[in-house]
């Protein structure tokens, strides 16, 4: 594994047991996540992206299960781990950031106790008074004044517990944060004075971000690197300005025309036809087949590849994989992705 | 201002919600608590267009709203439709006029009765509004009812895109996908023949894709219809493809009014830039370089004296804190509350 990857992803499969058979909500997915990056995931609600993100850490609940894979994080294969090991990777190098930092937060305990409890579970011998310390210290970087960290979640704004639930990331100095949708409960301020920290903070943690969000937006705004799930699988990956500026594949093609933009003096917004498939029967071949605009026959029998076109541009589209109608070739799952 | 050309004018338009007082409170006879949800808001809303009321959660928009439509009694200020002031209406007349006003709310599952059937759902209010005239003037007689009400309802269906209409008719909303469920909702606002539609965040809950066709079913519908829309939304990028004419809220005023393309154009009050400034844009070569203002809303029971913004404004002085600054029509049309706003013209 080269240096510069922090998490390997390979072949990724999560299922879910419905009272309609079972359902899977990560298909054989596989991504790096690079030391230092922020790499967006993004894709439309159930295409499976915050299932992916819970099955990095390894959180996946009840009627789901993680089916096959391997995820090796920092030269570790985590499947392998007992349940109590993977306690430790989870809060001390892999954090995570939710959506509602109200349900994630403990509603009788004060900023401070969130704090050092987390400081005091993963450090048995750090002393009570420098993790306290620590969190006065942490909170004010995060622009919380001190006289705050007695306050209780319900006494702070939405911008400032999602600065409480960031805190919680960085106290431990986790390598990687999970961002799941965590932006997506603020106003559009305190959403872009929250962007503006975080991209404070990866300078001077070192922090690498995997942002899984539905707002592309934010993605651009952020995001060195962008990975698209549609129906359970990554449909392209890629750096940012590539992806968005130029896609590859006709879902993106079609997600970047219908994203509103304020910028643009343009008033009319392409139109996707259809809404993505049940996963409990998905499509045969490509999933996104019945609603391209540009799909061949091969597409309904065989699943394209997910395979590079262009340097580090993934793309998993018959159109760029040369293929012979008559004999078309076993769908491969790229290895380097 | 010319009386024809509104359908609804509002004229400082104030809402107190008390705040929950405790024994002691009453005990100490205090002095009660006021969350100033909406306070003093004039606008007027113009015939067949889409009128966007815009701000930031907390901002007083969907009060507003609700005003308006009168689910909600002001406690002080005047709505009037077509010249009529809604306030000095008896029960019976105020449900007649309400007729003529349907709401489209963001959650379209919490909107929809789960035990009736989507047909049944949207055809309710022809049963209770439509049938009766019907069946007065003669046109069909009561034992065609059902088959009449079916008939209106298919229709309706089929216009808002619930196709096949007579397979979706005897569903029940959890069989619905989202984007279908908040077509049924549309589709029952619209039954009526209303003449204003408040459309409170009709599309927040959906995805990009859906949204989009949802906004332009909104659109084409109330060309078909000739509706005035009452559109609100935290949405500032979704606003720029409906919206004719919008008003920017903050704590419970408007900062900005005008012609879309105006204020996103060249905005003039200081929040109205930072919120358009805010908006992050789905490309990576345009990241945000501007600053944003520090801090966040601040709570309505005690707003800032003078102009609300100024404790964040960039370009605040002393008298900002001091004086309350009113609407100024800095350009046709434009209408800013800013006491420094000639500068950015």
């Amino acid at each position: 594994m080269p240096a510069d990857v922090l998490y390997r992803v390979r072949n990724l499969s999560v299922d879910y047991n419905t009272r309609f058979g079972p359902l899977t909500a990560a298909d054989r997915v596989s991504l790096d996540i690079h030391r230092g990056e922020v790499l967006g995931l993004v894709g439309e609600s159930g295409c499976g992206k915050s299932t992916l993100g819970k099955a990095l850490m390894r959180m996946v609940q009840p009627p789901g299960y993680i089916t096959s894979g391997e995820l090796w994080f920092d030269g570790q294969d985590l499947m392998t781990l007992s349940d109590r090991q993977m306690r430790d990777v989870r809060g001390r190098r892999i954090a995570m950031v939710f959506q509602d930092p109200m349900t994630s937060l403990n509603p009788v305990q004060s900023i401070l106790d969130h704090i050092t409890e987390t400081i005091l579970t993963h450090e048995k011998q750090t002393k009570i008074k420098d993790a306290e310390a620590r969190a006065a210290e942490l909170v004010d970087r995060l622009g919380i004044t001190a006289r705050r960290l007695d306050d209780y979640p319900h006494q702070l704004s939405g911008g400032m517990r999602q600065r409480v639930m960031i805190s919680l990331a960085l106290t431990l100095q986790a390598d990687l944060v999970i961002a799941d949708e965590a932006t997506t409960s603020l106003d559009v301020i305190v959403e872009a004075q929250f962007l503006d920290m975080l991209r404070a903070l990866r300078q001077e943690f070192n922090l690498t971000i995997l942002l899984i969000t539905h707002n592309i937006g934010v993605v651009a705004e952020l995001s060195d690197r962008v990975a698209v799930m549609y129906a359970a699988k990554l449909v392209e990956l890629g750096d940012v300005r590539e992806v968005f500026g130029n896609p590859q594949h006709p879902y993106t093609q079609g997600l970047m025309k219908s994203v509103p933009n304020i910028k643009l003096q343009d008033y009319e917004l392409y139109k996707m036809e259809g809404s993505p498939p049940d996963l409990i029967v998905p499509p045969a071949g490509c999933r996104f087949h019945p609603r391209c605009p540009h799909v061949m026959e091969i597409c309904s029998q065989h699943e394209p590849g997910f395979l590079s076109h262009q340097p580090d541009h993934y793309t998993a589209c018959w159109i760029y994989d040369p293929h012979d109608e008559a004999l078309p070739r076993q769908a491969v799952t790229s290895d380097q992705a | 201002m010319n009386q024809t050309d509104n359908i609804i004018e509002v004229y400082n338009l104030k809402k107190y919600f008390p705040l929950r007082e405790s024994f002691l409170d009453n005990l100490l006879s205090r002095e009660r608590q006021y969350v100033r949800a909406v306070d003093g808001v004039s606008f007027s809303i113009r015939r067949g267009e889409v009128f966007g009321l815009v701000g930031e959660s907390g901002s007083g928009k969907t009060t507003v709203g609700r005003l308006v439509l009168r689910l909600e009694e002001p406690t002080e200020g005047e709505i009037l439709m077509d010249g009529v002031n809604l306030g000095q209406l008896g029960d019976k007349e105020l449900r007649r006029e309400r007729r003529r006003m349907q709401a489209i709310f963001q959650d379209p599952f919490a909107s929809l009765n789960p035990r009736m059937t989507i047909g049944d759902g949207i055809g309710h209010g022809v049963r209770i509004h439509l049938i009766q005239d019907m069946i007065a003037s003669g046109e069909i007689n009561r034992g065609e009812v059902n088959t009449k009400v079916r008939a209106i309802v298919e229709d309706m269906m089929e216009r808002v895109g619930l196709t096949p209409a007579g397979f979706l008719y005897d569903k029940f909303p959890h069989q619905l996908s989202g984007g279908q469920r908040q077509r049924a909702v549309i589709a029952r606002a619209l039954i009526t023949t209303p003449e204003l539609v408040l459309a409170d965040e009709p599309i927040a809950m959906a995805d990009v894709s859906v949204r989009v066709l949802l906004l332009d079913l909104m659109i084409r519908l109330q060309r078909e219809f000739n509706l005035t829309y009452l559109y609100i939304t935290h949405d500032l990028a979704t606003a720029k493809y409906i919206c004719e004419r919008i008003a920017i809220m903050y704590l419970g005023r408007i900062v900005e009014i005008g012609a879309l393309p105006k204020v996103y154009g060249k905005p003039l009050h200081p929040y109205t830039q930072a919120l358009l400034e805010a908006v992050p844009v789905p490309d990576p070569e345009f990241r945000r370089q501007a600053p944003m203002p520090k801090g966040e809303i601040p709570d309505a029971i005690n707003p800032p004296s003078g102009c609300r913004f100024h404790p964040r404004c960039p370009i605040a002085r002393e008298n900002c804190a001091a004086d309350e600054p009113e609407l100024r029509e800095l350009e046709p049309g434009h209408f800013v509350a800013c006491h420094y706003s000639e500068q950015f013209l």
